[in-house]
C-alpha cells in the first residue's frame, strides 16, 4: 500500500469510526429510553461494597430485556468503532515516510487521546461495572473526533526535527493514557455530583451506582491517572526537554498547564485524606482538574502561540531552526 | 492521612483547671492569647492540612498568569511586542512582575509557604511513623459486629483450631495472638511512601534551585568552520544564576568542521529542513581531540557543560572595498533567519573606511526569486540561488561613541542613505560572485562565498540529577501512598452451645477503599477445611 493510500485509509477509518460510535451511541440511547419505561428501579447496596442494580420485576419486562439488548449492542458497536480507530492511527503512521508512531500533530494527538478513552473505557468495562458511563463516555468520544475531524485536521507530515525522539513514544503514550484515565474518572465525578444531588432520580440516573461506589471508582482512576501523569509530566517531560531544548523546565505554557493539572489533582487526592473536603468538593476538585486536562490538550494552542509544544502549524513559527521549527 | 490530631481553632486557655504560668497575676480574657500560644496557633493552621491544600490550589491559580502573559524569560520578544501593544496594562503588569511571574516574591511566597507547610507537615508525621512502626496491632474490640464491615458463622472445629488458621490467612499481616482472638494490621509502608513522596518534593526543589543558583545557560552563534572556546566574554548572550561562578567554566573548545542538512523536497512539509549535524571537533582540558556529530535530541557533554544545536543560518561572505581600494570588511556575516525560507537579515558595518564609514543593511535570499507582485522573495530555506539584497549608509556608524551596538543592529543616526543620481535608493543587490561600485566614489561591495552558522546553546545546570533522583523518588512514594492499603483485621472464636462462633471484622484505615471483598475473601478462607 503507498503512503497516500494508508493516509486515505486513515481518513475513511475516521469517518467510519464516527458512524458506528454514533451507532453506539443510539444504541445506548434506546437502552436508556426503554429504561425510562421501566418502574423506578430498586437501588439495593450489598453491605457497603459492591452496588448492585435490581430492576424491579414488573409489566415492563420486555422493555427491560430490550434495554438489555441494546445495552449489549451499543458495547458490541463501540468496540468495533474503536477497533476501525485504530485502524485509523495505523494508517495515520504508516502514511508517513519514514513510517512513525502517529503523535506528529494535534489531530492525531486528539485521535489518539479519544481512542485510549474508548479503550480504557472498554477495557474497565466490566471489572469497574461501568454499563453506566456508556453513552456519556461514547458521546463525549464522538464529539472530539468531530473536533478533531472539522478543526484539527492536517495532512500527514514528517515528525518535526524534535519531535523525532523515542521519548516521543514514552512521553506521549504516559501523557495519553492519563488524560484517557482522568476523563474517564471525571465522568464518574460528574456523575457522582449529580447523583448526590438527585439520589431519587429515576431513568437513567437509577442505574448510575449509588454516590459511594461512584466516589470509589472516581477515586480508583484518579489514582492511577496520576502517576502515570506524574510520570510523563514530571519525568519523562523535563528529561525530553533538558535534550531537545537545553533546559529540563522552561515555563512554557504547555508546561505550566501541565504543572496546573497536576497540581489541582495532587489537591484532589489530598482533599480525599482532608476532613470537609471529601466527597463534593473533592468531585469539583477533580473536574477543574480535567477542565485545565483538556484545555491543555487542546486550547492552549490556540491561546498561546508563544508554546515551544504547539504543533500542526496553527502559527507559521518566528525564527526557524532545528528545535525551533514547528514544534 | 492525619496521624496527630491537630486543633485548627485557638487553644484553650486553661488546660485541666491549671493556670498557665505565663499569665500569673494577669486576669485575661476570653479569646485572649499569649505571644507563644498565638505562634503555636498560627503554626498549627499553617501546617494544617486544608491550609496545604489551599496553598496547592493558590500555586495553580498563581501560574495562570504565566501562560497567558508572554513572559520575558520564555519568548522576550513577544514579551516586548506586547508590551507596545498595551501601553496602559503594561505599567500595572510590570509593578506586578507578571512578565516574569514565576520569579516574583509573591510566586515565591506561595511556595515558600507551602514548602513550610509540607516540612511543618511531614517532621511530626515522621516522628509518629517511627513509633507506629514498632507498634503491634491494636487489641481486638469487645464488639466486632459494631465495625462497619464483619462477618460471622459457625463451625465445628475448636477456637484454637480457627485462630491457627486465621494465623495462616493473615500470613501477610503483622498479628498478636490471645487467648480467643487474632488481631492483625498491615499496609505500615503506605505511610512511608506518602513521606517519601513529601521529601522528594522537597528534594525537587532542592535540585531545581542549585540548577537556577549555581547554574548558567548561554547562547553563541558560530559560523561553520571557525572554531570557539568556553570563555565568559565569547558567549553572545549569557544567564548565570545568582550564585554562578565564573571560575567554574568548564575548560573547552571546539571546531565546528562540518554542518549537514537535508531539505525536503516533495510532501506536505516540503521546505523544511530535516537531519541537522554539526560536525564538532573538540577538546577537554587541552586534551586530546575528539569528535562528536552534534544533533537536535542529541546534546554534547563536556565535563558538566552542554551543548546543544537550537538553530542555524547563513553567512554569506561580504567584501566590502572603500573609496580608496582597501579592504574595510571582509568575511562571513552572520545573517538572522525571518521566516521558514530563510530569507534573513543582517547588517554589515565597515566604519573605517574611507572617505566615509560604509554599512549595509538588507537581506539575504538562500533561493532568490522575484515577481512584481511579491517583490524578492526566497523560496525555500536551501541555497539554490543565493543573493543578498541591501541598503546602504554612509558617514559614522556610532561604533567608535563608546556605547555597546548589536552586531544586527545598524545605528544610522549619523548616517545618511546612499541614493542613485535620480534620488532612489540605491541597493546592492547581489548574486554570489558579484560585484558592484557604489556611486560617489565610496567603494565596491561583493558577495564572495556563502558560509553557513549554527547556533549553541550551551549550559550548566547542577542538580539536574538531584531534581531527577527526587521525582523517581517523589513517583516511588505515590504509587505506595496509593496503592498499599492500610488495614486492620481481627478474628474472633469462641466455643457457643451451638458450636465455635467466628467472628471476623475488617477496618479500611485509608478511607475510600472498599473492604467488603477483603472481608469475604478471609471468611471463605477461614472456612476452608485445612
Amino acid at each position: 500500500m503507498s503512503n497516500s493510500a494508508w493516509g486515505t485509509l486513515s481518513d475513511q477509518a475516521v469517518a467510519f469510526a464516527g458512524v458506528v460510535y454514533f451507532l453506539a451511541l443510539l444504541a445506548h440511547l434506546v437502552e436508556w429510553s426503554a429504561l425510562r419505561q421501566v418502574a423506578t428501579p430498586a437501588t439495593v447496596t450489598a453491605g457497603s461494597g459492591e452496588v448492585l442494580v435490581a430492576e424491579r420485576p414488573g409489566p415492563t419486562a420486555a422493555s427491560s430485556s430490550r434495554a438489555e439488548l441494546f445495552g449489549r449492542l451499543g458495547v458490541l458497536l463501540t468496540a468495533g468503532a474503536a477497533f476501525v480507530h485504530f485502524i485509523a492511527l495505523l494508517g495515520r503512521g504508516m502514511a508517513a515516510d519514514p513510517n512513525r508512531v502517529p503523535w506528529g500533530n494535534m489531530y492525531e494527538f486528539t485521535l489518539s487521546g479519544t481512542f485510549v478513552v474508548a479503550v480504557l473505557y472498554l477495557a474497565l468495562y466490566r471489572k469497574l461495572a461501568l454499563h453506566w458511563m456508556a453513552p456519556i463516555v461514547v458521546a463525549f468520544v464522538l464529539t472530539l473526533l468531530m473536533v478533531a475531524v472539522i478543526w484539527l485536521y492536517g495532512p500527514v507530515a514528517p515528525l518535526t526535527e524534535a519531535l523525532n525522539s523515542p521519548w516521543l513514544v514514552i512521553h506521549v503514550v504516559s501523557a495519553v493514557i492519563a488524560t484517557g484515565a482522568f476523563t474517564i474518572g471525571g465522568i464518574a465525578s460528574v456523575l457522582y455530583l449529580v447523583k448526590s444531588k438527585h439520589p431519587d432520580a429515576g431513568g437513567y440516573l437509577a442505574r448510575v451506582p449509588e454516590p459511594p461506589a461512584l466516589d470509589r471508582i472516581a477515586y480508583r482512576l484518579h489514582s492511577f491517572a496520576f502517576p502515570v501523569w506524574t510520570f510523563a509530566v514530571l519525568i519523562t517531560g523535563p528529561i525530553w526537554a533538558h535534550q531537545a531544548w537545553s533546559s529540563f523546565w522552561n515555563w512554557d505554557p504547555k508546561e505550566v498547564w501541565a504543572f496546573i493539572t497536576w497540581v489541582v489533582y495532587a489537591g484532589y487526592l489530598h482533599a480525599r485524606a482532608t476532613a470537609g473536603w471529601r466527597g463534593r468538593r473533592a468531585a469539583w476538585l477533580a473536574l477543574v482538574g480535567m477542565a485545565t486536562l483538556w484545555f491543555n490538550f487542546i486550547g492552549i494552542n490556540y491561546f498561546s502561540t508563544t508554546s515551544q509544544h504547539s504543533y500542526a502549524g496553527l502559527e507559521a513559527p518566528r525564527v526557524p531552526g532545528p528545535a525551533q521549527t514547528s514544534r | 492521612m492525619r496521624i496527630t490530631p491537630r486543633r485548627s481553632s485557638p487553644p484553650p486557655l486553661r488546660s485541666s483547671g491549671e493556670q498557665p504560668d505565663s499569665v500569673a497575676g494577669h486576669a485575661r480574657k476570653p479569646g485572649e492569647l499569649t505571644l507563644k500560644e498565638m505562634l503555636r496557633w498560627a503554626w498549627r493552621q499553617l501546617t494544617s492540612m486544608r491550609t496545604a491544600l489551599l496553598l496547592l490550589l493558590l500555586l495553580a491559580v498563581a501560574a495562570i498568569p504565566g501562560s497567558i502573559i508572554p513572559q520575558n524569560g520564555v519568548d522576550s520578544l513577544k514579551a516586548s511586542q506586547w508590551r507596545d501593544a498595551h501601553p496602559k496594562l503594561t505599567p500595572v503588569y510590570e509593578k506586578l512582575g507578571l512578565f516574569h511571574v514565576f520569579s516574583t516574591p509573591w510566586f515565591a511566597a506561595i511556595y515558600l509557604l507551602l514548602l513550610i507547610s509540607l516540612v511543618g507537615c511531614f517532621i511530626p508525621r515522621i516522628v509518629v511513623y517511627a513509633k507506629a512502626l514498632r507498634a503491634r496491632p491494636p487489641r481486638t474490640p469487645s464488639n466486632l459486629d459494631r465495625l462497619p464491615e464483619h462477618a460471622q458463622f459457625l463451625t465445628d472445629r475448636s477456637p484454637a483450631e480457627v485462630l491457627d488458621r486465621a494465623d495462616v490467612v493473615l500470613q501477610k499481616y503483622r498479628r498478636d495472638r490471645t487467648d480467643d482472638s487474632v488481631s492483625a494490621e498491615r499496609g505500615y509502608l503506605r505511610e512511608a511512601g506518602n513521606l517519601l513522596f513529601h521529601v522528594s518534593v522537597l528534594i525537587v526543589l532542592i535540585g531545581f534551585a542549585m540548577g537556577s543558583l549555581f547554574g548558567y545557560k548561554g547562547g553563541v552563534i558560530v559560523v561553520v568552520g571557525q572554531g570557539w572556546a568556553n570563555n565568559l566574554t565569547q558567549y553572545d548572550d549569557f544567564a548565570p544564576g545568582a550564585l554562578f561562578n565564573p571560575d567554574n567554566l568548564d575548560d573547552f573548545s571546539f571546531d565546528i568542521k562540518g554542518f549537514d542538512v537535508t531539505w525536503l523536497t516533495s510532501g506536505p512539509a516540503k521546505g523544511q529542513a530535516r537531519g541537522f549535524v554539526s560536525h564538532l571537533d573538540y577538546s577537554q582540558d587541552g586534551g586530546p581531540t575528539k569528535s562528536y556529530d552534534l544533533k537536535v535530541n542529541h546534546p554534547l557533554t563536556i565535563g558538566g557543560t552542554e551543548l546543544f544545536l537550537i538553530g542555524h543560518g547563513y553567512a554569506p561572505v561580504i567584501t566590502v572595498r572603500d573609496g580608496q581600494g582597501n579592504v574595510a570588511w571582509s568575511g562571513p556575516t552572520v545573517f538572522l533567519p525571518e521566516d521558514q525560507t530563510f530569507t534573513s537579515i543582517g547588517v554589515v558595518k565597515a566604519a573605517d573606511a574611507e572617505p566615509k564609514g560604509i554599512g549595509l543593511r538588507g537581506w539575504f535570499y538562500p533561493t532568490y526569486a522575484f515577481t512584481d507582485a511579491s517583490g524578492p522573495f526566497s523560496v525555500m530555506g536551501d541555497a539554490k540561488n543565493p543573493a543578498i539584497s541591501m541598503q546602504v549608509y554612509a558617514g559614522d556608524l556610532g561604533l567608535d561613541s563608546g556605547t555597546s551596538q548589536s552586531v544586527y543592529a545598524l545605528d544610522t543616526s549619523h548616517a545618511s542613505l546612499v541614493k542613485k543620481a535620480d534620488g532612489k535608493p540605491f541597493r546592492v543587490d547581489l548574486a554570489l560572485g558579484q560585484k558592484v561600485k557604489l556611486p560617489d566614489g565610496l567603494g565596491s561591495v561583493s558577495f564572495d562565498g556563502l558560509d553557513r552558522w549554527n547556533k549553541l546553546k550551551i549550559s550548566r545546570t547542577p542538580g539536574v540529577r538531584i531534581a531527577l533522583a527526587g521525582v523517581l523518588m517523589a513517583l516511588l512514594g505515590l504509587l505506595g501512598s496509593l496503592f498499599i492499603r492500610p488495614r486492620r483485621a481481627w478474628v474472633r472464636a469462641r466455643e457457643t452451645e451451638d458450636g465455635t462462633l467466628v467472628e471476623v471484622a475488617v477496618l479500611d484505615r485509608a478511607g475510600g477503599d472498599d473492604v467488603a471483598p477483603v472481608l469475604a475473601e478471609i471468611v471463605e478462607r477461614l472456612e476452608e477445611n485445612t
